[in-house]
């Protein structure tokens, strides 16, 4: 479905990570590892297609992304280190919002019942200014469960959660890897996913001399 | 298109929510425009003579008020990312995004300066061309506006830049747009003038919203 070959990142001078080879098929995770300033989010943007790679390409269900590029947006669901989140809007109105620049309308009873499946029972009308940060991490998750795309790229989804919506995350992680999703996120911490499950380690740099990072690919 | 109205319905509940950045713009007009027949006085000649002047020029700088926060808010918050990702263009989005700000920024200055114009003892039928050169007028300050936000969106000190950037193009609007209203009190008919602005505001409409995503995207990358 989600084929990489080749991918490679600059940053000014420097080279952040080179040669990203893997692919990914209905039902298969991959979380990418690597140390702070390892390139995990430009890896991130450049698959959703926000960033352009300095080498490599992507193909998705056979096609270079850049011909199919309004199909894999639709089919895509991004989620970045900002939430999008308007703190002036309430949690409702940000996540009907949300979904409808994404091109899948909610009407609001299907939107309340994932912000109460989300954990925000109570709380939809308000703020999101008056959330706390977790909260405020819900809101953004809430449009996982209202998600029709087929490929996640999630950037950090456990940033900031307690364990009850770490648990409940994993739990809808599983659902979509059994509907037959695609899964590609980033997290400093190990994570327990049903369905097949990759590793892909933007190697740390430890000699400043040698060119290109090491990356090694490790199923799990 | 729903996403296209979900954006202007966005930005105009954030408006609403968040009336002091919209009033401080109102205001600003209210109160440069009032300054002007204090500072010179009660010859009626001489103000009617600078109230179009006066009145666009007060119009512009009001218009760049609120110009550097079109998508300042959107791209710290990320949710200019999520509008790159979504299935509908980009362009169209933006231009959402300039008709919520037109609404809430240009239209206010189009319904207040005929009472502003009073001050300067213009006739009622030079304030209904003024009128109708603001309606003409003020998108085309939104439209162009827009590129210039894209442009200097996340550049240190972009405010000062971007009237910079801004202030030169918006001189065809205050030419044709003062123009107007000086070609009516003078008896001249304001037609051309204002065939001149809707022309302007035409290719605002087609091109602006374009060359604004191109500049939101390089922001973006």
């Amino acid at each position: 479905m989600l084929r990489v070959h080749g991918l490679a990142c600059d940053r000014g001078d420097r080279r952040l990570f080179s040669a990203v080879d893997f692919s990914l098929a209905p039902g298969e995770w991959l979380q990418v590892e690597g140390a702070n300033g390892a390139g995990k989010t430009s890896l991130l943007r450049m698959l959703a297609g926000l960033a352009p790679s300095a080498d490599g390409h992507i193909e998705w269900d056979g096609q270079p992304v850049s011909d199919v590029r309004d199909e894999f947006h639709a089919r895509l669901l991004y989620l970045g280190h900002a939430p999008a989140i308007k703190e002036d809007l309430s949690a409702l109105e940000n996540l009907q919002t949300a979904a409808a620049v994404a091109g899948r309308p909610l009407d609001e009873a299907t939107a309340l019942a994932a912000l109460r499946r989300i954990g925000l029972k109570g709380r939809e009308d308000l703020p999101a200014r008056v959330l706390s940060q977790g909260q405020k991490r819900r809101v953004a998750l809430a449009r996982l469960l209202c998600s029709q795309a087929r490929l996640w790229i999630l950037d950090e989804p456990f940033v900031a959660l307690d364990v009850a919506a770490v648990s409940l995350l994993c739990s809808i992680l599983d659902e979509h890897l059994s509907r037959g999703g695609l899964l590609i996120f980033t997290s400093h911490q190990a994570v327990q996913l049903g369905g097949i499950g990759n590793t892909l380690r933007l190697g740390p740099d430890p000699d400043a001399s040698r060119p290109r990072p090491t990356i090694a690919e490790v199923p799990a | 298109m729903n996403a296209f109205i979900a954006i202007v319905r966005r930005d105009l509940l954030l408006a609403a929510r968040r009336k002091s950045e919209v009033l401080t713009a109102l205001f600003f007009f209210m109160i440069v425009v009032s300054l002007f027949p204090l500072g010179i006085g009660p010859e009626t000649a001489m103000l009617r003579r600078i109230a179009p002047g006066v009145l666009w020029v007060a119009a512009l700088l009001a218009a760049m008020l609120s110009l550097n926060r079109l998508f300042a808010a959107d791209h710290q918050d990320g949710t200019l990312e999520q509008m790159s990702l979504s299935p509908t263009p980009l362009a169209l989005l933006v231009s959402g995004k300039v008709l919520a700000h037109w609404l809430t920024s240009g239209l206010p200055l189009v319904l207040l300066a005929p009472v502003l114009g009073l001050q300067f003892d213009l006739s009622p039928r030079a304030l209904g061309v003024l009128m109708v050169s603001l309606l003409l007028g003020t998108p085309v300050l939104s439209l162009v506006g827009a590129i210039g936000a894209a442009l200097t969106l996340g550049v240190r000190g972009g405010g000062v830049l971007l009237s910079l950037l801004v202030l030169p193009l918006y001189i065809p609007a205050l030419i044709f747009g003062a123009g107007a209203v000086e070609a009516d009190v003078a008896g001249l008919g304001a037609g051309g003038h204002l065939s001149l602005l809707g022309a302007l505001l035409a290719l605002g409409v087609f091109f602006a919203p374009w060359a604004a995503t191109a500049a939101l995207r390089i922001a973006l990358e």
